[in-house]
């Protein structure tokens, strides 16, 4: 391989240490009040005001079918911006920046920590560490919130 | 060179000359003898020719060249405007706009005009096939030799003292970048004056074509001595000769070359009439200047962050009574409230900017058709906010080649039903209240109701027994319904009937509405009522158990309380009584899913009337807030749409409350 490495913010789901891409994230955030959007998909909280901008929250966990988890002191957002959409993820916790030679990455298993191989960009082993890179364009698929935001009106 | 940075000025103003060149010529259309038109056409296309020449779009330059000729060609009464003409100068003008705007998106305004180009010199070979020649020919002459438009600059500046001058520059022989050379000289030249023209022409010399060698001239109030020493400043230049011009010693070039003495006097006549015309014909002149628009949106991203705080103050002097501090932020209040009317203003243009390009479709359409259409503009100053002008283009196209397409008669139809041969289509524009309105009328056969019925039914719109009730406007209504289209014949003008759907979503979106009315053979109006501005709105603040949601004031038309008693149910939906009339009663906590507190135990309830045209919903709430003046941000991309929400604004808390969209709400 020719070396290069990729910059990962590492945060925490469960027991699980995942990473995305630091050009894909724009900064990390204290949880603070979320005002809630009515008739949306479970995992969307609703929205906060960051800095005078209305930015749309999401709870990682539930997003890939965890159980939720109430915030405490570790909980962070991280807000992301990727095809020109700024989402904030809810984690339980992100503490790290790590290099990822990217030679390191192998191709995603089918399923990696009980979340679908089609969300994730594969998976890096650093030392002992197992981290799961995702795939955001993927986890923050529109079509997915319009589409359980029918449903759930039909409902 | 580096030329990038002029690249946006280029474009801007290369639009603004296509656009003025686009009405100058309907003009001619209408007024083929008004030779001041033609001059106009001639000015634009002139500087066109100039910009694009010096930014190396060929292909642009060409076009616009050989359009120049032509021109000429009408103005020194060579050419007659005919059809054919007429016709020759709306493709050029396309092919420009083309290459135009496949500069801006990044293009290298490459495109084929060989056939047009051709097929101007064809229509200026028609009468003076040699003319071209003669230019060359002239342009070697020893004698500068200019057009009548150069002339007249020329002789009105000697007039008002300035020297013009005949400038010859030669470069040294080993210059390598000639065109770099030139361009210095160019530059320092027109530091001191003005550059009126120069051989061989500017476009040659930015390629390179000349030889070592070129003439310039110059309108200046400096001295020649001046002038040499400043030239002779410009590295690798072997030599500068410059002569002064005198008023007899201007020469005409082309056809004009030969004309006799006689011809001599009507030009002299010129310089008089020259800037009579010039102050007519040009914009009113006012001190304005050229700001970007991001600039703008900066300013007002910036003031919405104000207001935000503004809110904030305001609750938080509510909170700590001290006089002083309520004063102070009373006073901010007022100004806050000035300087959101001049920065809302400042974003405001006129809706001539979408208007002004409907008299060419109109045309085009009319033609491709077999109609006769004349279109009549009242009200183009009228002003609206920039995103808003930004939106309504495609909207009103779609009306407008609708009322052509499925309005206007064929002439023969129109003879037989008694009416003028031509149809008219009144586009209209004004101010009311807090709303702009745009009509659009024809004259044309109007909307047919049992054509209509029968279609929607057809459709699967509406049923049979339902539409025997309709009354004419429910039935107009249904034009609008998705899925619907009326002609006959499909045609690519009014499309496929996805078209009055679309823009009636696209109005509401705009916080707008849409009606149309109509009396059978005699034509139809589409009526558009849109908000001034969409960004800083009036709104009254409610809860909902423990959240805060924003109804904008438009849609409210009053708030009322009323008893758990009053409350009726017709088909288990709540109902409440409104001034005698019965209206359907919503719970907003029941409606979004708000966590449960102890509403259903009180006694009285705030109830808001909320209204969507002329239908009303009673929006019962836990209490109401007040009135505040709200920013509208949008949730994001990630929610592009959320029931019932138009969007969001911060509160002085720094929270968030979701706007209610009462349109959604009422169906």
């Amino acid at each position: 391989m020719n070396g290069q490495e990729i910059k990962v913010i590492v945060f925490q789901l469960e027991d699980e240490e995942y990473g995305v891409n630091v050009h894909q994230v724009k900064s990390i955030e204290r949880v603070s009040h979320i005002t809630r959007i009515p008739r949306t998909p479970g995992f969307v909280k609703g929205v906060i005001n960051l800095r005078g901008i209305v930015t749309p929250i999401i709870d990682l966990r539930s997003r890939f079918g965890m159980e939720e988890k109430q915030a405490d002191e570790n909980t962070r957002m991280i807000i992301v911006n990727t095809d020109d959409m700024e989402v904030g993820l809810i984690v339980d916790a992100a503490n790290d920046v790590l290099d990822i030679p990217a030679g390191e990455i192998e191709p995603t298993p089918e399923v990696a920590g009980g979340i679908n191989a089609e969300y994730l960009d594969g998976v890096a082993k650093i030392g002992d560490r197992l981290l799961i890179l995702l795939q955001l364009e993927k986890v923050l698929n529109r079509e997915e919130v319009t589409q359980l935001h029918v449903i759930g009106n039909q409902g | 060179m580096e030329m990038s940075q002029y690249l946006d000025i280029f474009i801007e103003e290369s639009k603004e000359h296509l656009q003025s060149m686009n009405q100058q010529v309907l003009l001619l259309e209408k007024e083929s003898d008004d030779l001041s038109i033609v001059q106009e056409i001639f000015r634009s296309a002139h500087t066109l020719k100039g910009m694009s020449a010096s930014m190396g779009f060929e292909d642009l330059a060409n076009l616009t060249h050989i359009m120049e000729n032509v021109l000429d060609g009408i103005r020194n009464e060579k050419l007659a405007v005919t059809q054919n003409l007429l016709d020759a100068l709306f493709v050029s003008l396309d092919h420009l706009e083309e290459m135009v705007l496949s500069i801006g998106n990044g293009g290298d305004g490459k495109k084929d005009v060989k056939d047009i180009v051709g097929l101007l010199y064809s229509i200026e070979a028609g009468t003076s096939d040699a003319s071209q020649k003669k230019l060359q020919v002239g342009n070697k002459a020893s004698h500068a030799v200019f057009d009548e438009y150069e002339m007249t600059i020329l002789k009105q500046s000697l007039e008002q003292g300035y020297f013009s001058y005949q400038i010859s520059v030669e470069l040294r022989e080993d210059c390598l970048l000639k065109a770099v050379r030139a361009y210095m000289v160019f530059e320092t030249l027109e530091q001191m004056g003005e550059v009126v023209n120069s051989t061989p022409p500017v476009d040659h010399i930015e390629q390179e074509k000349f030889d070592r060698e070129f003439q310039v001239t110059l309108i200046s109030k400096e001295k020649s001595e001046t002038i040499q020493n400043s030239l002779l400043k410009v590295s690798e230049i072997d030599r500068v000769k410059i002569e002064s011009l005198k008023a007899e010693s201007l020469v005409l070039n082309g056809p004009e070359v030969q004309s006799t003495e006689t011809d001599h006097p009507a030009s002299r006549e010129q310089p008089q009439e020259k800037p009579v015309q010039k102050s007519s014909a040009g914009p009113a002149a006012s001190k304005t200047i050229r700001v970007n628009i991001d600039r703008l949106d900066r300013l007002m991203n910036l003031f919405e962050e104000l207001v935000i705080d503004k809110g904030r103050l305001e609750k938080i002097s509510k909170d700590l009574k001290s006089n002083d501090l309520n004063e102070t932020v009373e006073r901010m209040s007022r100004i806050s409230s000035d300087l959101q009317d001049i920065i809302l203003n400042m974003r405001m243009v006129p809706v001539d900017q979408v208007f002004n390009r409907f008299p060419r479709m109109i045309r085009g359409l009319a033609k491709d058709l077999g109609k006769t259409v004349s279109l009549e503009i009242t009200g183009a100053e009228t002003e609206l906010d920039r995103t808003v002008i930004d939106e309504i283009g495609d909207p009103l196209v779609h009306l407008l080649r609708n009322s052509i397409d499925h309005g206007i008669e064929k002439p023969k139809k129109r003879l037989a039903a008694g009416k003028s041969e031509a149809g008219t289509i009144h586009l209209r524009a004004y101010h009311s209240g807090n709303h702009v309105f745009i009509e659009i009328e024809d004259d044309g056969a109007g909307i047919n109701r049992h054509k209509v019925l029968e279609r929607a039914i057809e459709r699967g719109i509406v049923s049979r027994e339902l539409s025997k009730d309709f009354t004419d406007k429910q039935v107009n209504e249904l034009l609008f319904a998705s899925g619907f289209s009326t002609a006959e014949v499909i045609s690519d003008i009014s499309g496929r009937g996805v078209g009055l759907d679309a823009v009636k979503n696209k109005i509401e979106s705009l916080g707008g509405s849409v009606t149309v009315d109509s009396a059978e053979g005699q034509g139809s109006l589409f009526s558009i009522q849109l908000p001034l501005t969409l960004s800083i709105i009036s709104s009254m603040l409610v809860k909902a158990g423990e959240e805060t949601y924003a109804i904008p004031l438009s849609s409210i038309i009053e708030t009322a309380r009323i008893k758990q008693d009053d409350i009726m149910t017709v088909h288990h939906q709540p109902m409440m009584d409104f001034r005698g009339k019965v209206v359907p009663l919503v719970s907003l906590g029941e409606l979004f899913e708000v966590p449960e507190t102890d509403r259903n135990e009180k006694e009285r309830r705030s109830v808001v009337i909320v209204k969507k045209g002329d239908k009303m919903a009673g929006l019962a709430v836990d209490s109401l807030i007040g009135q505040q003046e709200i920013v509208l941000k949008s949730l994001g991309n990630y929610l592009a749409s959320v029931f019932a929400v138009s969007g969001a604004a911060i509160l002085g808390d720094g929270q968030v409350a979701l706007i209610l969209d009462c349109n959604s709400l009422i169906k």
